[in-house]
């Protein structure tokens, strides 16, 4: 494992700083649950880790039914699912943040450190998307939001410019008659990448028969996780079938580019789209309908 | 050994008497070891799967600040100067020495090339790269049929193959052939009314040890060599070490540090000699510790294999011939368990007419190494898929058409042996009768499967020292590895001849220099072999201790009768003193009682196991999931039931692991993409159901408690079990392991 240096930076203004004076050998750490297996394997080089878990901005969890979810960058995943009016209102991201990893890896590992790895595998952006979360950045010039879906640009790169950190995440309050759900592909039941992840939220009428609107997101099937957005459009308006949830779980397969590697092939993961995008589409739907 | 035999500590389930310091964390492994001085040592592995290694220049890490020695090839012995000398030994010294640090050629990604020893592990691992080696790269060979092929690329030069007693003239990646043949297979054929024939692959396996392999060396001015390492057997890492340094077996100490698993893995030697000739090199201690990605790409799996299985019976389902062609890859040396995997394949059966052809082939892959009974799983994953159909065409039950053709006393296995008796019928018996097997499966997509194994176990050297205290208890000493309880299966063995419980048995695993010659622990042999040399000791102490009686009470010996723990005079005086009792009187009739047990017995009875296993498949995803599963298996005597079930219970997770998701993935250069834990699946608790168990005991006639090896034999049903609960759930014979869900889905024709 190569030498490099520890910060523990106070505040937003400080960690910015750090980061734009160092460059790219410095890197945000959180949990780091990736970071430190990535420099351990040498497959990051890092001169600086900015340890930001002691920034009061990084650590918010606030809840509010008017103003939604404000998810700080460091917060770790079992903080999260321990709050029930959360896992209420979000249940997607509470699906995601407890298979990441095992229990111990839950203690550490955050949703924002998930989002800034910008793994194409990631299995808390599906959920983040589909949930229209706002990532808030800080940088040299001051804070921008972006949408979670414009984050990651490839592999292991971010939208984040030189200097530039993710503070939070914001989620908007859920509407009635909604709920989101994400699950994925493995082999095993657990300690796993996914091979193919779909989140799904939607929002049906007072009546339930119909859908409102509803999104779809997918993991492990391009460079960066992707907002179908077509696959999510053909639902508005439609009456709960399954044509509706097929036609739906094939547009999603159509913009999916799975690679082949060790994980699972291209056209497996082809296929499990369609297969995860039905799943996720009916357990969001089940969850509002047993609500 | 027909009646059942009471005993008093045989049989029950004391707590192990090493588990305190197991679960508290004190238990001292290889990695915790500490000394003054010590230096860190890192290993240099190759880059490419196969290349000529042009030239290595060391220099500019000698150069590097805190470096204090680096070792290549050439600081071993060169086995060449020994051809003359020991003909085919020197062929064998030499592939032995090249795996340890590559002389000529790598055969492997992962092949150790040079290493380091520095004053950090960060300097070690920042020196190997600083290391300048040029290669010659040449294509890699990484699969049995393609190596097979006569175009393809050669590994070794002088490699010809030996078939049947003859060299062939030309090199070769085939190392073999060995045939094994009983009566007249054609003829057998004939006679069948249903004949089947299909072809298997099986991928490569890790033996999924948590603990990665570890060595510190420390090496005197008086040339005495101690190593201190995770090993299943101390002795053969003295003999291996003495053989690769050519150094001598009496300057060699090993200390067996605690092990974290070796399920076979941990018999070969990788590290131990690199630590060796750094620790020589230095003047200093040196310790080198894989990592994860070390172990998978630099240590033996067990083989990939291609197998082709030809089975012919009879309406009424008797099994009147049997063929089998098993290719096995050998990894980068020849060496694969092609031959077990030979023996084994229709070993629970007796059949006339039986064929079966084995190879062992050479790749670019890490020379193979043993897994819980070598080559023996492959090979079942054959022959029960096909025993499997040839029931379901002639209508007859699974577990049935096993009880017709199953092997009985008298039988001859294909391979020669005629067995003596053996418990294969009584778990198949046991399989039929227990209620999972009679419990409705009729769900959709949910199947059921049954496969049975054979394992022979051996025997082999154990040496077994008893120490007597005055306060009546004994202390142990011995020389096997305890990796699945063995100090408790050991001292209870002892206790039960002295009378004693097994909580006053003091049992400890000790060096090469502090115990008799005991062979590794492997081959499911430590508790019958090294039990014996136990049984022995506590017999020698028993012996002793009657003299003492005798001599207290003035009789003579013959006089004296020991039962229950107590000594009585049967003749004349009415006088009776407890073992405890008379332990307090050693000093005043002689002094101290040592006892000794040494053994090579030829009598480790085979192992059976019949396993039923229930599993539901996801048509949409291709997953399999266990549902239910149910191991039956005759462990002859089961000295702790406990261990006997955590053995069974293991082997079959293990071979739920083989049968699923476990494998090497290799990309077109030979490079593994799997080589961690995280992509290289093994089954996790939440993959599992409880696996229940079924000890069935018919002794072995050559143990004096009736045990037989119990470690290996329960992986081997597993894979061909699920693949026949595959095959019930959704009508598709699975024919390659692992059956992922990719190839599941495939064989559906989903995708």
């Amino acid at each position: 494992m190569q030498a490099f240096e520890y910060i523990a930076a106070r505040t937003v203004p400080e960690a910015v700083a750090l980061l734009d004076e160092k460059g790219e050998k410095a890197r945000i750490l959180a949990g780091g649950t990736d970071l430190i297996v990535q420099v351990r394997e040498a497959r990051r080089d890092v001169d600086w880790m900015i340890d930001i878990k002691a920034i009061p901005e990084v650590n918010v969890l606030a809840y509010d039914a008017e103003a939604g979810l404000t998810l700080g960058a460091a917060v770790p995943c079992y903080q999260i699912y321990a709050e029930a009016d959360i896992c209420d209102a979000y249940p997607g991201i509470i699906d995601a943040t407890k298979i990441i990893g095992g229990t111990a890896i839950q203690g550490r590992a955050g949703v924002g450190g998930n989002l800034c790895n910008a793994s194409p595998a990631a299995d808390c952006i599906p959920p983040l998307i589909v949930l229209n979360a706002t990532c808030v950045i800080a940088g040299p010039n001051g804070e921008r939001d972006i949408p979670v879906e414009a984050f990651c640009t490839s592999p292991g790169q971010t939208a984040l410019e030189k200097g530039e950190m993710l503070v939070a995440l914001k989620i908007p309050a859920p509407q009635n008659n909604s709920s989101s759900f994400y699950l994925r592909f493995i082999p095993r039941n657990e300690m796993d990448i996914a091979v193919v992840g779909a989140g799904a939220s939607v929002t049906l009428d007072d009546a339930k028969q119909t859908i409102v609107s509803a999104r779809i997101a997918l993991a492990a099937v391009a460079p960066t996780p992707l907002f179908a957005e077509e696959a999510s459009a053909l639902l508005a308006g439609r009456e709960l079938s399954d044509e509706a949830i097929d036609a739906a779980a094939q547009a999603a397969q159509a913009i999916a580019r799975p690679i082949s590697d060790m994980r699972g092939t291209a056209e497996q993961r082809t296929h499990l789209v369609g297969v995860l995008t039905r799943r996720a589409l009916n357990g969001a739907i089940q969850r509002v309908l047993d609500a | 050994m027909s009646e059942k035999k009471e005993y008093k500590v045989i049989g029950t389930r004391p707590i192990r008497h090493d588990g305190v310091d197991k679960v508290t964390g004190r238990a001292l492994y290889g990695a915790d070891f500490q000394i003054a001085g010590l230096l860190h040592g890192r290993v240099l592995r190759s880059p490419h799967a196969h290349a000529r290694i042009v030239s290595i220049d060391t220099s500019r890490a000698e150069a590097y600040p805190g470096v204090k020695g680096i070792v290549t090839a050439q600081d071993l012995p060169d086995p060449a100067d020994k051809v003359a000398d020991l003909g085919e030994g020197a062929v064998n010294l030499k592939y032995l020495c090249d795996n340890i640090l590559a002389r000529d050629k790598v055969l492997y990604k992962g092949h150790a090339v040079a290493a380091v020893a520095a004053t950090s592990p960060h300097i070690a691992e920042e020196a190997c790269t600083l290391i300048d080696v040029a290669y010659e790269v040449l294509p890699p060979v990484l699969e049995v049929r393609q190596a097979m092929e006569p175009d393809a690329p050669l590994l070794h030069e002088n490699l010809k193959t030996t078939s049947l007693g003859e060299t062939a003239d030309e090199p070769s990646n085939v190392a073999s052939h060995l045939q094994y043949k009983k009566g007249a297979p054609e003829k057998g054929f004939a006679e069948a009314d249903v004949v089947i024939e299909r072809e298997f692959v099986t991928g490569t396996v890790h033996q999924g040890y948590i603990e990665p392999h570890n060595a510190t060396a420390l090496y005197n001015p008086d040339g005495h060599l101690t190593i201190w390492c995770s090993t299943q057997g101390a002795f053969t890492v003295r003999e291996q070490v003495a053989e690769i340094l050519q150094y001598p077996i009496s300057k060699i100490k090993v200390v067996p540090m605690e092990i974290g698993g070796g399920f076979g893995g941990k018999i070969s030697v990788y590290i131990k000699p690199v630590a060796a000739l750094l620790a020589m090199k230095t003047g200093k201690p040196v310790k080198v510790l894989m990592n994860r990605t070390d172990v998978f790409e630099g240590t033996g799996p067990t083989p990939a294999s291609y197998i082709r299985v030809k089975m012919g019976a009879t309406k009424a389902g008797k099994v009147t011939a049997a063929e089998a062609y098993l290719a096995f890859e050998a990894g980068a040396y020849p060496g694969s368990p092609v031959g077990p995997g030979a023996m084994c394949i229709f070993a629970p059966y007796n059949i006339e007419n039986v064929l079966i052809d084995g190879y062992d082939v050479v790749v670019n892959k890490p020379k193979t190494a043993p897994y819980r009974a070598p080559g023996a799983t492959n090979a079942a994953f054959g022959s029960e898929t096909i025993l499997d159909e040839l029931a379901e065409r002639l209508e007859i039950d699974p577990l049935e058409i096993r009880l017709m053709n199953g092997a009985k006393e008298g039988d001859r296995r294909a391979d020669g042996p005629i067995y003596p008796r053996i418990g294969y019928i009584e778990t198949v018996e046991a399989a039929k009768q227990h209620p999972h097997y009679a419990a409705p499966n009729g769900k959709k997509h949910h199947g059921r499967g049954v496969a049975s194994g054979f394992w022979f176990n051996i025997g082999l050297e154990s040496s077994v020292t008893i120490n007597v205290n005055v306060d009546g208890t004994i202390n142990l000493v011995e020389g096997s590895t305890d990796i699945g309880g063995t100090r408790a299966s050991i001292a209870m063995q002892a206790a039960e001849v002295l009378g004693i419980p097994a909580e006053s048995v003091n049992p400890s695993v000790v060096d090469t220099n502090s115990v008799g010659y005991t062979a590794v622990t492997g081959g499911s042999r430590t508790t019958y072999a090294t039990g014996y040399a136990a049984y022995e000791a506590a017999q020698d102490v028993k012996r002793q201790m009657i003299a003492r009686a005798a001599k207290l009470w003035e009789v003579d010996e013959a006089n004296v009768q020991f039962a229950d723990g107590e000594f009585s005079c049967i003749n004349g005086k009415e006088e009776q003193i407890s073992f405890r009792d008379l332990c307090a009187r050693l000093g005043e009739t002689g002094g101290p009682v040592v006892g000794s047990g040494t053994v090579n017995p030829g009598g480790a009875g085979g192992a059976f196991a019949t396993h039923v296993v229930d599993v539901e498949v996801d048509e949409e995803t291709g997953k399999v999931e266990i549902l239910r599963y149910t191991a039956t298996q005759d462990a002859g005597k089961a000295i702790h039931p406990s261990y006997v079930e955590g053995q069974i219970q293991g082997g079959v997770v293990q071979g739920i692991g083989w049968a699923l998701n476990e494998e090497y993935i290799y990309d077109a250069e030979g490079t593994m993409t799997n080589a961690s834990f995280l992509d290289y699946r093994m089954p996790t608790c939440l993959d599992l159901p409880m696996i229940d168990t079924v000890i069935v005991e018919v002794p072995n006639p050559g143990h004096p408690y009736g045990v037989r090896g119990v470690g290996e034999v329960p992986i081997i049903p597993p894979p061909a079990a699920i693949a026949n609960a595959i095959y019930d759930a959704v009508g598709i014979r699975m024919t390659e392991l692992p059956m992922s869900p990719e190839r599941l889905l495939k064989a559906i024709g989903t995708i």
